[in-house]
Protein backbone atom coordinates (compact mmCIF):
# COMPACT_ATOMS: atom_id res chain seq x y z
CA UNK A 1 0.00 0.00 0.00
CA UNK A 2 2.89 2.40 0.61
CA UNK A 3 4.59 1.23 -1.99
CA UNK A 4 3.52 4.14 -5.17
CA UNK A 5 3.61 6.84 -2.57
CA UNK A 6 6.87 5.57 -1.70
CA UNK A 7 8.28 5.40 -5.06
CA UNK A 8 7.16 8.38 -6.09
CA UNK A 9 8.96 10.28 -3.07
CA UNK A 10 11.69 8.17 -3.77
CA UNK A 11 12.10 9.55 -7.01
CA UNK A 12 11.77 12.99 -7.02
CA UNK A 13 13.13 14.00 -2.99
CA UNK A 14 15.85 10.97 -2.35
CA UNK A 15 17.33 10.24 -5.89
CA UNK A 16 17.77 14.41 -6.35
CA UNK A 17 19.66 14.67 -3.02
CA UNK A 18 22.28 11.99 -4.88
CA UNK A 19 22.98 14.76 -7.01
CA UNK A 20 25.08 16.37 -4.17
CA UNK A 21 27.74 15.00 -5.63
CA UNK A 22 27.70 17.68 -8.14
CA UNK A 23 29.35 19.17 -5.69
CA UNK A 24 32.39 17.74 -5.30
CA UNK A 25 33.37 17.14 -8.91
CA UNK A 26 34.09 18.46 -12.19
CA UNK A 27 30.53 18.37 -13.73
CA UNK A 28 30.18 17.99 -17.83
CA UNK A 29 26.84 18.02 -18.61
CA UNK A 30 27.28 15.49 -21.55
CA UNK A 31 28.73 13.14 -19.64
CA UNK A 32 26.19 13.42 -16.55
CA UNK A 33 26.87 12.45 -13.23
CA UNK A 34 27.86 9.17 -13.17
CA UNK A 35 30.85 10.55 -16.52
CA UNK A 36 32.29 13.58 -14.33
CA UNK A 37 35.26 12.94 -12.12
CA UNK A 38 35.28 13.90 -8.66
CA UNK A 39 37.62 16.63 -7.40
CA UNK A 40 36.81 16.98 -4.13
CA UNK A 41 36.66 20.16 -1.97
CA UNK A 42 37.77 22.63 -5.18
CA UNK A 43 33.77 24.35 -5.28
CA UNK A 44 34.19 24.76 -1.59
CA UNK A 45 37.24 25.95 -1.25
CA UNK A 46 36.77 28.38 -4.37
CA UNK A 47 33.04 29.34 -2.90
CA UNK A 48 35.02 30.92 0.06
CA UNK A 49 36.98 33.06 -1.55
CA UNK A 50 34.09 34.67 -3.36
CA UNK A 51 33.01 38.30 -2.27
CA UNK A 52 29.57 37.11 -2.64
CA UNK A 53 29.50 34.34 -0.74
CA UNK A 54 29.77 36.05 2.37
CA UNK A 55 27.32 38.81 1.20
CA UNK A 56 24.32 35.90 0.47
CA UNK A 57 24.99 34.08 3.70
CA UNK A 58 24.33 37.86 5.57
CA UNK A 59 21.49 38.61 3.92
CA UNK A 60 19.81 35.26 4.31
CA UNK A 61 20.43 35.56 8.05
CA UNK A 62 19.75 38.89 8.53
CA UNK A 63 16.50 39.04 6.84
CA UNK A 64 15.49 35.95 8.28
CA UNK A 65 16.22 36.47 11.50
CA UNK A 66 14.07 39.90 11.78
CA UNK A 67 11.47 37.40 9.89
CA UNK A 68 11.25 35.11 12.61
CA UNK A 69 11.20 37.68 15.36
CA UNK A 70 8.60 39.72 13.83
CA UNK A 71 6.69 36.79 12.85
CA UNK A 72 6.65 35.36 16.62
CA UNK A 73 5.66 38.68 18.02
CA UNK A 74 3.16 40.52 15.34
CA UNK A 75 0.81 37.29 15.33
CA UNK A 76 1.22 37.29 19.37
CA UNK A 77 0.03 40.91 20.00
CA UNK A 78 -2.93 41.00 17.34
CA UNK A 79 -4.19 37.23 18.93
CA UNK A 80 -4.10 38.86 22.45
CA UNK A 81 -5.77 42.11 20.81
CA UNK A 82 -8.55 39.99 19.00
CA UNK A 83 -8.92 38.41 21.92
CA UNK A 84 -9.92 41.44 24.00
CA UNK A 85 -12.68 41.99 21.91
CA UNK A 86 -15.85 40.85 22.47
CA UNK A 87 -18.01 41.41 19.55
CA UNK A 88 -18.22 38.13 17.92
CA UNK A 89 -19.46 38.95 14.94
CA UNK A 90 -16.40 41.32 14.28
CA UNK A 91 -14.25 39.10 15.73
CA UNK A 92 -15.14 36.69 12.99
CA UNK A 93 -15.08 38.79 9.99
CA UNK A 94 -11.57 40.22 10.78
CA UNK A 95 -9.74 36.74 11.18
CA UNK A 96 -11.68 36.02 7.90
CA UNK A 97 -10.15 38.86 6.10
CA UNK A 98 -6.55 38.85 7.62
CA UNK A 99 -6.04 35.19 6.63
CA UNK A 100 -6.55 35.82 3.33
CA UNK A 101 -3.15 37.40 2.15
CA UNK A 102 -1.34 34.32 3.41
CA UNK A 103 -3.63 32.24 0.48
CA UNK A 104 -2.45 34.26 -2.38
CA UNK A 105 0.91 33.99 -3.67
CA UNK A 106 3.95 36.10 -3.99
CA UNK A 107 3.53 36.12 -7.74
CA UNK A 108 0.26 38.37 -7.31
CA UNK A 109 1.34 40.13 -3.73
CA UNK A 110 4.73 40.84 -5.43
CA UNK A 111 3.08 43.13 -8.40
CA UNK A 112 0.90 44.65 -6.03
CA UNK A 113 3.53 45.29 -3.89
CA UNK A 114 5.59 47.00 -6.55
CA UNK A 115 2.93 48.91 -7.52
CA UNK A 116 2.14 50.32 -4.52
CA UNK A 117 5.57 51.21 -3.74
CA UNK A 118 5.91 52.39 -7.25
CA UNK A 119 7.91 55.40 -7.99
CA UNK A 120 4.25 57.06 -9.25
CA UNK A 121 2.23 54.76 -7.31
CA UNK A 122 0.25 55.69 -4.04
CA UNK A 123 2.51 55.54 -1.08
CA UNK A 124 4.88 57.71 -3.21
CA UNK A 125 1.99 60.04 -3.77
CA UNK A 126 0.80 59.73 0.34
CA UNK A 127 4.18 61.42 0.84
CA UNK A 128 3.57 63.84 -1.79
CA UNK A 129 0.22 64.92 0.35
CA UNK A 130 2.80 65.46 3.39
CA UNK A 131 5.60 67.76 1.07
CA UNK A 132 7.70 65.14 1.11
CA UNK A 133 9.23 64.17 -2.03
CA UNK A 134 8.92 60.25 -3.70
CA UNK A 135 11.14 57.87 -2.82
CA UNK A 136 12.07 55.03 -5.44
CA UNK A 137 11.20 52.33 -2.72
CA UNK A 138 12.49 48.98 -4.48
CA UNK A 139 15.38 50.14 -5.95
CA UNK A 140 17.09 51.35 -2.63
CA UNK A 141 19.19 48.30 -1.27
CA UNK A 142 19.04 50.36 2.33
CA UNK A 143 15.59 49.88 2.13
CA UNK A 144 14.77 46.26 0.95
CA UNK A 145 15.20 44.04 3.88
CA UNK A 146 13.01 46.42 6.07
CA UNK A 147 10.10 46.24 2.70
CA UNK A 148 11.17 42.56 2.76
CA UNK A 149 10.08 41.65 6.04
CA UNK A 150 7.63 44.42 6.22
CA UNK A 151 5.64 42.87 3.73
CA UNK A 152 5.92 39.53 4.62
CA UNK A 153 4.74 40.15 8.09
CA UNK A 154 1.73 42.02 6.27
CA UNK A 155 0.80 38.75 4.14
CA UNK A 156 1.59 35.95 7.31
CA UNK A 157 0.49 37.64 10.32
CA UNK A 158 -3.15 36.47 10.26
CA UNK A 159 -2.62 33.25 9.66
CA UNK A 160 0.04 32.82 12.24
CA UNK A 161 -2.40 34.02 14.92
CA UNK A 162 -4.80 30.88 14.29
CA UNK A 163 -2.17 29.33 16.62
CA UNK A 164 -2.16 32.15 19.31
CA UNK A 165 -5.64 32.16 19.29
CA UNK A 166 -6.46 28.60 19.58
CA UNK A 167 -3.54 28.48 22.61
CA UNK A 168 -5.81 31.42 23.61
CA UNK A 169 -9.11 30.08 23.81
CA UNK A 170 -6.92 26.54 25.86
CA UNK A 171 -7.04 29.15 29.00
CA UNK A 172 -9.76 28.15 31.17
CA UNK A 173 -12.09 31.20 32.00
CA UNK A 174 -12.31 30.10 35.58
CA UNK A 175 -8.89 31.68 36.24
CA UNK A 176 -10.22 35.23 34.55
CA UNK A 177 -13.24 34.89 36.98
CA UNK A 178 -11.21 34.01 40.00
CA UNK A 179 -8.45 36.78 38.93
CA UNK A 180 -11.38 39.35 38.87
CA UNK A 181 -12.77 37.95 41.93
CA UNK A 182 -9.30 39.56 43.79
CA UNK A 183 -9.92 42.61 41.65
CA UNK A 184 -7.62 41.91 38.94
CA UNK A 185 -8.15 44.85 35.97
CA UNK A 186 -6.74 43.84 31.96
CA UNK A 187 -3.32 44.37 32.33
CA UNK A 188 -2.98 41.77 35.42
CA UNK A 189 -5.07 39.60 33.50
CA UNK A 190 -2.60 39.38 30.47
CA UNK A 191 0.27 39.52 32.68
CA UNK A 192 -0.65 36.96 35.12
CA UNK A 193 -3.06 34.57 33.44
CA UNK A 194 -2.76 35.03 29.56
CA UNK A 195 0.61 35.43 29.33
CA UNK A 196 1.41 32.04 31.27
CA UNK A 197 -0.91 29.91 29.65
CA UNK A 198 0.26 30.44 26.49
CA UNK A 199 3.98 30.30 27.29
CA UNK A 200 4.05 27.22 26.00
CA UNK A 201 3.18 27.79 22.48
CA UNK A 202 5.40 30.60 22.31
CA UNK A 203 8.27 28.75 23.10
CA UNK A 204 7.60 26.23 20.73
CA UNK A 205 6.84 28.59 17.48
CA UNK A 206 10.21 30.05 18.40
CA UNK A 207 11.98 26.85 18.82
CA UNK A 208 10.94 25.25 15.55
CA UNK A 209 11.39 28.52 13.73
CA UNK A 210 15.02 28.15 14.73
CA UNK A 211 15.00 25.62 11.92
CA UNK A 212 14.41 28.20 8.95
CA UNK A 213 16.87 30.62 10.10
CA UNK A 214 18.40 30.36 6.88
CA UNK A 215 14.94 30.53 4.87
CA UNK A 216 14.53 34.26 3.80
CA UNK A 217 11.85 33.14 1.55
CA UNK A 218 13.01 32.44 -2.42
CA UNK A 219 9.68 33.11 -3.48
CA UNK A 220 9.04 36.53 -2.09
CA UNK A 221 12.36 38.03 -2.47
CA UNK A 222 12.67 36.43 -6.34
CA UNK A 223 9.50 38.40 -6.97
CA UNK A 224 10.47 41.44 -4.99
CA UNK A 225 14.01 42.05 -5.95
CA UNK A 226 16.13 43.86 -9.18
CA UNK A 227 19.65 43.98 -9.97
CA UNK A 228 19.59 47.18 -8.02
CA UNK A 229 19.07 45.66 -4.90
CA UNK A 230 21.37 42.36 -4.67
CA UNK A 231 24.03 43.67 -2.18
CA UNK A 232 21.53 43.38 0.57
CA UNK A 233 18.24 41.51 -0.96
CA UNK A 234 20.63 38.79 -2.74
CA UNK A 235 19.67 35.62 -0.44
CA UNK A 236 20.96 31.76 -0.54
CA UNK A 237 18.55 30.81 -2.78
CA UNK A 238 18.20 33.48 -5.21
CA UNK A 239 22.17 33.25 -5.47
CA UNK A 240 21.61 29.65 -6.00
CA UNK A 241 19.22 30.16 -9.11
CA UNK A 242 20.78 32.71 -10.88
CA UNK A 243 24.42 30.69 -10.60
CA UNK A 244 23.37 27.43 -11.19
CA UNK A 245 20.53 27.81 -13.64
CA UNK A 246 20.81 30.77 -15.51
CA UNK A 247 24.85 31.17 -15.27
CA UNK A 248 24.73 27.67 -15.39
CA UNK A 249 27.75 27.06 -13.20
CA UNK A 250 26.09 23.88 -11.59
CA UNK A 251 28.92 22.64 -9.53
CA UNK A 252 29.18 25.76 -7.65
CA UNK A 253 25.55 26.49 -7.13
CA UNK A 254 24.88 22.72 -5.77
CA UNK A 255 27.91 23.24 -3.78
CA UNK A 256 26.30 26.38 -2.09
CA UNK A 257 23.08 25.05 -2.10
CA UNK A 258 24.09 22.11 -0.18
CA UNK A 259 26.23 23.88 2.45
CA UNK A 260 22.60 25.41 3.20
CA UNK A 261 20.63 22.67 3.33
CA UNK A 262 22.96 20.86 5.77
CA UNK A 263 23.13 23.84 8.23
CA UNK A 264 19.47 24.06 7.77
CA UNK A 265 18.92 19.98 8.44
CA UNK A 266 21.35 20.59 11.50
CA UNK A 267 19.43 23.46 12.78
CA UNK A 268 15.72 21.62 12.06
CA UNK A 269 17.16 18.55 13.46
CA UNK A 270 18.14 20.69 16.74
CA UNK A 271 15.02 22.71 17.06
CA UNK A 272 12.71 19.49 16.72
CA UNK A 273 14.71 17.99 19.47
CA UNK A 274 14.71 20.83 21.74
CA UNK A 275 10.62 21.02 21.18
CA UNK A 276 10.25 17.62 22.07
CA UNK A 277 12.78 17.55 25.16
CA UNK A 278 11.16 21.26 26.22
CA UNK A 279 7.14 20.58 25.24
CA UNK A 280 7.07 16.79 24.76
CA UNK A 281 6.39 18.34 20.94
CA UNK A 282 6.05 15.47 18.46
CA UNK A 283 5.50 15.27 14.78
CA UNK A 284 4.32 11.86 14.63
CA UNK B 1 -15.90 36.50 32.57
CA UNK B 2 -16.94 39.62 34.58
CA UNK B 3 -14.62 42.68 33.60
CA UNK B 4 -14.39 46.47 34.83
CA UNK B 5 -16.43 49.02 33.31
CA UNK B 6 -14.77 51.96 34.16
CA UNK B 7 -13.98 54.88 31.44
CA UNK B 8 -10.71 54.12 31.04
CA UNK B 9 -11.64 50.71 29.79
CA UNK B 10 -14.60 51.33 27.43
CA UNK B 11 -12.31 54.05 25.96
CA UNK B 12 -9.68 50.72 25.10
CA UNK B 13 -12.54 48.86 23.63
CA UNK B 14 -13.57 51.55 21.48
CA UNK B 15 -9.80 52.16 20.31
CA UNK B 16 -9.21 48.47 20.32
CA UNK B 17 -11.99 48.19 17.53
CA UNK B 18 -10.65 50.86 15.64
CA UNK B 19 -7.04 49.01 16.12
CA UNK B 20 -8.14 45.69 14.56
CA UNK B 21 -10.23 47.12 12.05
CA UNK B 22 -7.07 48.99 10.99
CA UNK B 23 -5.46 45.92 10.59
CA UNK B 24 -8.09 44.07 8.96
CA UNK B 25 -8.74 46.67 6.48
CA UNK B 26 -5.05 47.10 5.54
CA UNK B 27 -5.05 43.42 4.27
CA UNK B 28 -7.94 43.92 1.85
CA UNK B 29 -6.88 47.33 0.48
CA UNK B 30 -4.41 46.52 -1.84
CA UNK B 31 -6.23 43.87 -3.12
CA UNK B 32 -9.11 46.53 -3.50
CA UNK B 33 -6.67 49.06 -5.13
CA UNK B 34 -5.37 46.42 -7.89
CA UNK B 35 -9.21 46.21 -9.04
CA UNK B 36 -9.63 49.99 -9.00
CA UNK B 37 -6.23 50.38 -11.07
CA UNK B 38 -6.89 48.06 -13.37
CA UNK B 39 -10.48 49.42 -14.15
CA UNK B 40 -8.66 52.85 -14.87
CA UNK B 41 -6.99 54.46 -18.20
CA UNK B 42 -3.62 54.16 -17.84
CA UNK B 43 -2.56 57.64 -18.17
CA UNK B 44 -4.53 58.26 -14.54
CA UNK B 45 -2.80 55.14 -13.64
CA UNK B 46 0.64 56.55 -14.43
CA UNK B 47 0.42 59.78 -13.52
CA UNK B 48 -0.81 58.73 -9.91
CA UNK B 49 -4.23 59.87 -9.64
CA UNK B 50 -5.97 56.29 -8.84
CA UNK B 51 -6.38 55.60 -4.94
CA UNK B 52 -9.39 53.26 -3.75
CA UNK B 53 -11.98 54.08 -7.45
CA UNK B 54 -11.14 54.08 -10.51
CA UNK B 55 -10.40 57.15 -12.21
CA UNK B 56 -11.58 57.11 -16.41
CA UNK B 57 -13.27 53.89 -15.63
CA UNK B 58 -12.89 51.39 -19.02
CA UNK B 59 -12.28 47.78 -19.74
CA UNK B 60 -9.46 48.04 -21.69
CA UNK B 61 -7.05 45.86 -19.90
CA UNK B 62 -10.34 43.33 -19.68
CA UNK B 63 -10.47 43.26 -23.42
CA UNK B 64 -6.10 43.19 -24.04
CA UNK B 65 -6.68 40.03 -21.33
CA UNK B 66 -9.33 38.50 -23.32
CA UNK B 67 -7.36 38.84 -26.55
CA UNK B 68 -4.28 37.41 -24.78
CA UNK B 69 -4.78 33.55 -25.99
CA UNK B 70 -1.57 32.78 -24.27
CA UNK B 71 -3.09 34.13 -20.62
CA UNK B 72 -6.22 31.27 -20.92
CA UNK B 73 -3.75 28.53 -22.26
CA UNK B 74 -1.58 29.52 -19.05
CA UNK B 75 -4.77 29.90 -16.86
CA UNK B 76 -6.02 26.15 -18.20
CA UNK B 77 -2.32 24.92 -17.36
CA UNK B 78 -2.33 25.73 -13.74
CA UNK B 79 -6.15 23.89 -13.60
CA UNK B 80 -4.67 20.98 -15.30
CA UNK B 81 -2.19 21.15 -12.66
CA UNK B 82 -4.46 21.43 -9.55
CA UNK B 83 -6.37 18.63 -10.97
CA UNK B 84 -3.78 16.20 -11.05
CA UNK B 85 -1.75 17.63 -7.91
CA UNK B 86 -4.65 17.78 -5.73
CA UNK B 87 -5.99 14.35 -7.22
CA UNK B 88 -2.69 12.63 -6.83
CA UNK B 89 -2.53 14.07 -3.30
CA UNK B 90 -5.78 12.59 -2.21
CA UNK B 91 -4.63 9.06 -3.43
CA UNK B 92 -1.13 8.56 -2.10
CA UNK B 93 -2.07 10.48 1.29
CA UNK B 94 -5.05 7.74 1.73
CA UNK B 95 -2.57 5.13 0.62
CA UNK B 96 0.10 5.99 2.92
CA UNK B 97 -1.33 7.32 5.82
CA UNK B 98 -3.70 4.33 6.68
CA UNK B 99 -0.88 1.57 6.83
CA UNK B 100 1.44 4.40 8.51
CA UNK B 101 -0.58 5.11 11.37
CA UNK B 102 -0.68 1.96 12.94
CA UNK B 103 1.45 1.12 15.98
CA UNK B 104 4.98 0.23 15.31
CA UNK B 105 3.68 -3.73 17.22
CA UNK B 106 1.23 -4.10 14.46
CA UNK B 107 3.38 -2.55 11.44
CA UNK B 108 6.90 -3.15 11.82
CA UNK B 109 9.84 -1.32 10.20
CA UNK B 110 6.86 1.75 10.73
CA UNK B 111 8.90 3.84 12.14
CA UNK B 112 11.83 3.64 10.10
CA UNK B 113 9.60 4.71 7.10
CA UNK B 114 8.00 7.60 8.91
CA UNK B 115 11.70 8.73 9.58
CA UNK B 116 12.58 8.61 5.76
CA UNK B 117 10.12 10.74 5.06
CA UNK B 118 10.53 13.19 7.98
CA UNK B 119 14.01 13.18 6.80
CA UNK B 120 13.12 14.45 3.12
CA UNK B 121 11.25 17.28 4.56
CA UNK B 122 14.31 18.34 6.20
CA UNK B 123 16.94 17.78 3.43
CA UNK B 124 17.08 18.56 0.02
CA UNK B 125 19.65 18.18 -2.70
CA UNK B 126 18.92 21.47 -3.80
CA UNK B 127 17.23 23.25 -7.06
CA UNK B 128 20.24 21.82 -9.56
CA UNK B 129 19.81 18.22 -8.64
CA UNK B 130 15.94 18.46 -8.60
CA UNK B 131 16.70 20.16 -12.46
CA UNK B 132 18.74 17.11 -13.37
CA UNK B 133 16.85 14.51 -12.17
CA UNK B 134 13.95 15.70 -14.09
CA UNK B 135 15.90 16.15 -17.05
CA UNK B 136 16.77 12.34 -17.15
CA UNK B 137 12.94 11.17 -16.83
CA UNK B 138 12.35 12.99 -19.85
CA UNK B 139 10.02 15.49 -18.14
CA UNK B 140 10.88 18.85 -19.32
CA UNK B 141 7.86 20.45 -20.49
CA UNK B 142 5.73 18.20 -19.32
CA UNK B 143 3.09 18.87 -16.58
CA UNK B 144 3.83 16.01 -14.83
CA UNK B 145 7.28 17.60 -13.75
CA UNK B 146 5.39 20.27 -11.98
CA UNK B 147 2.80 17.73 -10.77
CA UNK B 148 4.92 15.16 -9.02
CA UNK B 149 7.84 17.06 -8.19
CA UNK B 150 5.72 20.41 -6.72
CA UNK B 151 3.60 17.21 -5.05
CA UNK B 152 6.49 15.89 -3.60
CA UNK B 153 7.16 19.29 -1.65
CA UNK B 154 4.25 19.18 0.54
CA UNK B 155 2.95 15.42 0.12
CA UNK B 156 4.78 14.49 3.17
CA UNK B 157 3.26 17.51 5.53
CA UNK B 158 0.06 16.28 4.38
CA UNK B 159 0.70 12.58 5.59
CA UNK B 160 1.69 13.30 8.77
CA UNK B 161 -1.71 15.12 8.94
CA UNK B 162 -3.48 12.22 7.95
CA UNK B 163 -1.28 9.93 10.44
CA UNK B 164 -2.22 11.71 12.88
CA UNK B 165 -5.62 11.95 12.46
CA UNK B 166 -6.32 8.18 11.78
CA UNK B 167 -4.40 7.66 15.35
CA UNK B 168 -6.54 9.50 17.16
CA UNK B 169 -8.79 6.98 15.97
CA UNK B 170 -10.58 4.54 17.71
CA UNK B 171 -7.96 1.08 18.19
CA UNK B 172 -11.05 -0.84 17.77
CA UNK B 173 -12.20 0.31 14.38
CA UNK B 174 -9.27 -1.73 13.39
CA UNK B 175 -10.23 -5.02 15.43
CA UNK B 176 -14.32 -5.36 14.53
CA UNK B 177 -12.75 -4.96 11.25
CA UNK B 178 -10.98 -7.94 11.41
CA UNK B 179 -12.96 -9.88 13.22
CA UNK B 180 -15.61 -9.54 10.65
CA UNK B 181 -12.89 -10.72 7.91
CA UNK B 182 -11.89 -7.44 6.29
CA UNK B 183 -8.53 -7.07 4.75
CA UNK B 184 -6.77 -3.63 4.92
CA UNK B 185 -7.56 -2.84 1.85
CA UNK B 186 -11.09 -3.23 2.49
CA UNK B 187 -10.65 -1.39 6.20
CA UNK B 188 -9.61 1.13 4.26
CA UNK B 189 -11.77 1.83 2.01
CA UNK B 190 -14.79 1.02 3.42
CA UNK B 191 -13.65 2.49 7.02
CA UNK B 192 -11.36 4.96 7.18
CA UNK B 193 -11.80 6.57 4.02
CA UNK B 194 -15.46 7.55 4.92
CA UNK B 195 -14.51 8.63 8.62
CA UNK B 196 -11.05 10.74 7.77
CA UNK B 197 -13.28 13.20 5.10
CA UNK B 198 -12.72 16.36 7.24
CA UNK B 199 -8.74 15.66 7.23
CA UNK B 200 -8.38 14.44 3.74
CA UNK B 201 -10.74 17.68 2.58
CA UNK B 202 -7.85 19.92 4.50
CA UNK B 203 -5.10 18.04 2.66
CA UNK B 204 -6.61 18.65 -0.23
CA UNK B 205 -7.63 22.28 -0.32
CA UNK B 206 -3.32 22.93 1.28
CA UNK B 207 -2.44 20.94 -2.28
CA UNK B 208 -4.80 23.10 -4.23
CA UNK B 209 -3.53 26.34 -3.03
CA UNK B 210 -0.36 25.20 -3.29
CA UNK B 211 -0.15 24.03 -6.85
CA UNK B 212 -2.23 26.62 -7.69
CA UNK B 213 0.29 29.33 -6.11
CA UNK B 214 3.31 27.72 -7.30
CA UNK B 215 5.47 29.60 -9.99
CA UNK B 216 9.38 28.41 -9.76
CA UNK B 217 9.42 24.65 -11.03
CA UNK B 218 7.00 26.46 -14.12
CA UNK B 219 9.99 28.81 -14.71
CA UNK B 220 12.61 25.71 -14.26
CA UNK B 221 10.68 22.83 -15.99
CA UNK B 222 9.22 24.91 -18.63
CA UNK B 223 11.90 26.05 -21.69
CA UNK B 224 8.67 27.29 -23.51
CA UNK B 225 6.35 30.23 -22.65
CA UNK B 226 3.19 28.37 -24.05
CA UNK B 227 4.08 25.59 -21.55
CA UNK B 228 4.06 28.16 -18.25
CA UNK B 229 1.33 27.76 -15.92
CA UNK B 230 -0.46 31.13 -14.84
CA UNK B 231 1.54 32.07 -11.86
CA UNK B 232 4.81 31.60 -13.52
CA UNK B 233 3.53 33.42 -16.86
CA UNK B 234 2.40 36.37 -14.67
CA UNK B 235 5.58 36.64 -12.86
CA UNK B 236 7.47 36.70 -16.23
CA UNK B 237 5.61 39.76 -17.23
CA UNK B 238 4.29 41.56 -14.62
CA UNK B 239 7.29 41.40 -11.87
CA UNK B 240 10.63 39.52 -13.68
CA UNK B 241 12.95 42.66 -14.23
CA UNK B 242 15.33 42.31 -17.36
CA UNK B 243 18.96 41.47 -15.00
CA UNK B 244 20.72 43.53 -17.00
CA UNK B 245 22.92 46.57 -15.83
CA UNK B 246 20.24 48.74 -14.16
CA UNK B 247 20.55 52.32 -12.60
CA UNK B 248 17.64 54.19 -10.59
CA UNK B 249 16.87 56.61 -13.22
CA UNK B 250 16.20 53.49 -15.52
CA UNK B 251 14.42 51.76 -12.79
CA UNK B 252 12.15 54.63 -12.59
CA UNK B 253 11.59 55.06 -16.30
CA UNK B 254 10.62 51.35 -16.76
CA UNK B 255 7.95 51.85 -13.76
CA UNK B 256 6.96 54.89 -15.94
CA UNK B 257 6.33 53.30 -19.35
CA UNK B 258 4.71 50.25 -18.36
CA UNK B 259 1.44 49.10 -18.80
CA UNK B 260 0.27 49.43 -15.06
CA UNK B 261 -3.43 49.03 -15.26
CA UNK B 262 -2.67 45.51 -17.91
CA UNK B 263 -0.15 44.19 -15.16
CA UNK B 264 -2.65 44.82 -12.23
CA UNK B 265 -5.72 43.61 -14.52
CA UNK B 266 -3.81 40.40 -14.84
CA UNK B 267 -3.45 40.11 -11.52
CA UNK B 268 -6.59 41.02 -10.01
CA UNK B 269 -7.75 37.77 -12.70
CA UNK B 270 -5.17 35.68 -11.32
CA UNK B 271 -6.52 36.24 -7.59
CA UNK B 272 -9.95 35.42 -8.85
CA UNK B 273 -10.06 32.28 -8.07
CA UNK B 274 -8.60 32.11 -4.84
CA UNK B 275 -10.99 34.97 -3.59
CA UNK B 276 -13.93 33.09 -4.67
CA UNK B 277 -13.22 30.11 -2.94
CA UNK B 278 -11.79 31.59 -0.03
CA UNK B 279 -14.95 32.50 1.99
CA UNK B 280 -16.19 29.03 1.60
CA UNK B 281 -13.34 27.41 2.11
CA UNK B 282 -11.88 29.18 4.95
CA UNK B 283 -13.87 27.22 7.92
CA UNK B 284 -11.69 24.20 6.31
CA UNK B 285 -8.38 25.78 6.75
CA UNK B 286 -8.42 26.60 9.65
CA UNK B 287 -10.28 23.38 11.35
CA UNK B 288 -7.53 21.20 9.70
CA UNK B 289 -4.87 22.40 11.04
CA UNK B 290 -5.78 21.35 14.25
CA UNK B 291 -7.02 17.96 13.30
CA UNK B 292 -3.79 16.76 12.41
CA UNK B 293 -1.81 17.30 15.53
CA UNK B 294 -0.70 15.01 17.94
CA UNK B 295 -3.19 14.47 20.77
CA UNK B 296 -2.39 12.40 23.79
Amino acid sequence: MLLPGFVWLLIFSIVPMFGIIIAFQNFNPGAGITGSKLIGLEHFRYMFTLNDTRSIFFNTLFIALMKIAANLMVPLVFALLLNELRVQLLKRWIQTIVYLPHFLSWVILGGIVLDLFAYNGPVNQLFGLFGASPVVFFAKAELFPYLVVGTDVWKEFGFNTIIYLAALTGISPALYEAASMDGAGRWRNLWHITLPGIRTTVVLLAVLSLGNVLNAGFDQIFNLYNPLVYSTGDIIDTWVYRTGLLNLQYELATAVGLLKSFIGFILISVSYFLAYRLINYRIF
Amino acid sequence: MVRDQSFGSKWFDHMLIVLLALMAISCILPLWYTLALSLSSNTAASAGDVWLWPVGFNLNSYSQIMQDAQFFKSFWTSVQRVALGAGLNFIIVALMAYPLSRSAAQFKGRNVFMWMLVFTMLFNGGLIPLYLTVKEFGLINNIWALVLVGGAQTIVFNIILAVNFFRNLPRELDEAALVDGAGPWYTLARIYIPLAVPVLATVTLFSIVYHWNEFLYGLVFMTRETNYPLQTYIQQLVVSVDPATMSEDQYRRMAEMSNRTLDAAQIFIAMLPVLAVYPFLQRFFIHGITLGSVKE
